[in-house]
């Protein structure tokens, strides 16, 4: 599976068609259609309960009925379980962070498997985020929001997944914590990361994204570059109510 | 003074019982979210698995010491796999019903063939180490008599004790089922099989049960009922313990045991209920357990 990492820019790693998720009974997804390619950040855009969460979680496979088409690298991962896509090299990085409060930070740290070669080492992690090195023998949850935020993303890093699910990792933060998350993005898009974001910071998200797709009532409704990011405005102040 | 040992002895023994066991439970409580009232009876078939490979197989005590658990520890697997893993997401009530009719079932099986009395399983009396012919015999200690298997039993349950203890809070893999039992969700996303880990935990806890089964063995006989009696202190044990923590329940485990020997020396009538009298009293002050988190 290395060939993932070395596909050229530009191929497409995650192609969703026509996705439609369920939480017991009620229907969440009513037909979600998006593409990620390689070496992007892409952006879901949406209003609270739009249905963007569920968008990631359906991918990651935690929900649990799902239809619809969802490809990674060309496999077919609609039906498969979560532990199984983990290892096909899609990582999540949830909202409510995930952080284990039984495990101290060195454990939360180490505790995803490595799926394949190729992710940071733990100095190129204590790079990006200093702060960790110093708490490593603390409790998980006794660390700063912001803190367990990077404690969230670092330890999806080492896994060696080239592809990231991060679920609004600036909600709740200080803007000098949401600048040091959006250098990150960035420096782990030059890497050659590509990054599926889900964000209601649009702010934020103008600064590191590739693409948007905005979604509503479980559906997406538009799709636009960065680029076209100025002409787009009027129409996304609409679907965002900003 | 002699008495008095004796009966410490006999509570630190019966603490090894109530530790294996209520460690055991904690762990699959842990895991699973079941209250796993099947254990005695699993406890039960591991003293009986050591008297089958003695008797029918000629296979002596040491090796039913490995290989009991694994018996009993891959049958509860089945059952876990079969049974236990539909009832996931399900409020405790219905794990706790379900793992009683099992208990009630095995147990009614094993009296079918075997009636209520018991079996002997003698003390192993092999190797012979300097004066000791296997764990037969005793010692004096000065102060008291001490029966080597009483105190091997002791010994090795305080090992097996803190070595599950470690496994689960020191290394990796206790870490994903520390992980596991916080979040089941986030660890799968991780890329972790945690059906598998589950059914695993469910094994090693009856495999617990059942090692503590072969150790009673050539001390209390081998009898069908022999853990619907013992289990009901255990639960009362773990009560006092709080279901969550391991540690926790090692402790409380012995240190009940010990509390019990001591009221049979100092007021013997008390004997029988002193352990649920103090889980009266811990429910009435701190319900979730002298060290356990709420469930």
């Amino acid at each position: 599976m290395a060939e993932a990492a070395a596909r050229p820019a530009g191929a497409e790693i995650l192609s969703v068609s026509d996705l439609q998720a369920w939480y017991g009974e009620s229907h969440i997804l009513h037909g979600i259609n998006f593409n990620v390619k390689a070496g992007e950040v892409v952006t879901l855009l949406g209003r609270n309960g739009a249905g963007k969460t569920t968008t990631l979680k359906s991918v990651m496979g935690i929900i649990g009925k799902r239809t619809g088409s969802i490809r990674f690298n060309g496999q077919d991962i609609t039906r498969a379980s979560s532990d199984r896509i983990a290892r096909l090299g899609i990582a999540f990085c949830p909202e409510e962070r995930g952080i284990f409060a039984s495990l101290d930070v060195r454990e939360n740290l180490l505790l995803p498997p490595i799926v394949r070669s190729g992710g940071l080492s733990l100095d190129q992690i204590f790079e990006l985020f200093p702060n960790l090195r110093e708490r490593l023998n603390s409790q998980g949850t006794k660390l700063s929001g912001g803190e367990q935020q990077m404690l969230a993303i670092a330890r999806i890093l080492r896994t060696g997944a080239r592809f990231l699910m991060l679920d609004e990792p600036t909600e709740g933060l200080a803007p000098v914590i949401i600048q040091q998350i959006g250098h990150t993005i960035a420096r782990l898009k030059s890497e050659g990361f590509t990054i599926l974001l889900v964000e209601q910071n649009f702010r934020f998200a103008s600064t590191v994204a590739d693409r948007y797709y905005i979604v509503e009532h479980g559906k997406v409704i538009d799709g636009f570059a960065n680029s076209e990011l100025s002409a787009n405005m009027d129409k996304l102040h609409t679907y965002l109510g900003v | 003074m002699q008495a008095l040992y004796a009966q410490l002895l006999v509570g630190l023994i019966n603490g090894s019982f109530y530790a294996l066991l209520s460690l055991g439970l904690a762990v699959i409580f842990g895991m699973l979210n079941i209250i796993n009232f099947a254990h005695g009876a699993l406890y039960m078939m591991g003293a009986f698995c050591a008297y089958f490979l003695l008797h029918l197989t000629g296979i002596g005590y040491w090796w039913a010491l490995i290989i009991a658990p694994i018996v009993v520890g891959i049958f509860g697997m089945i059952l876990e796999r079969t049974m236990l893993q539909w009832l996931a997401g399900l409020d405790h009530l219905y794990g706790l019903l379900l793992t009683f009719g099992i208990a009630l079932i095995v147990q009614g099986v094993f009296q079918n063939y075997f009636g209520s009395s018991g079996l002997p399983y003698a003390i192993p009396d092999y190797p012979e180490i300097g004066g000791f012919r296997g764990l037969q015999g005793g010692m004096n200690l000065g102060f008291m008599f001490l029966p080597v298997y009483r105190g091997w039993v002791v010994v090795f349950s305080l090992v097996v004790c803190i070595a599950t203890w470690f496994l689960i809070e020191k290394t990796r893999l206790g870490a994903y089922l520390r992980a596991a039992t916080e979040n089941p969700t986030l660890v799968r996303a991780f890329g972790i099989n945690v059906p598998r880990m589950i059914t695993l935990t469910y094994g090693l806890g009856v495999g617990l049960a059942a090692l503590a089964g072969v150790l009673s063995a050539p001390i209390n006989q081998v009898r069908p009922l022999m853990g619907a009696d013992l289990i009901i202190v255990v639960f009362a044990v773990v009560v006092i313990g709080g279901m969550g923590s391991i540690m926790g329940s090692i402790i409380t485990g012995f240190a009940l045991g010990v509390i019990e020997g001591l009221t049979k020396y100092f007021y013997p009538e008390a004997s029988n209920t002193v352990v649920f009298v103090l889980m009266v009293l811990v429910l009435l002050v701190k319900p979730t357990g002298l060290t356990g988190r709420a469930a």
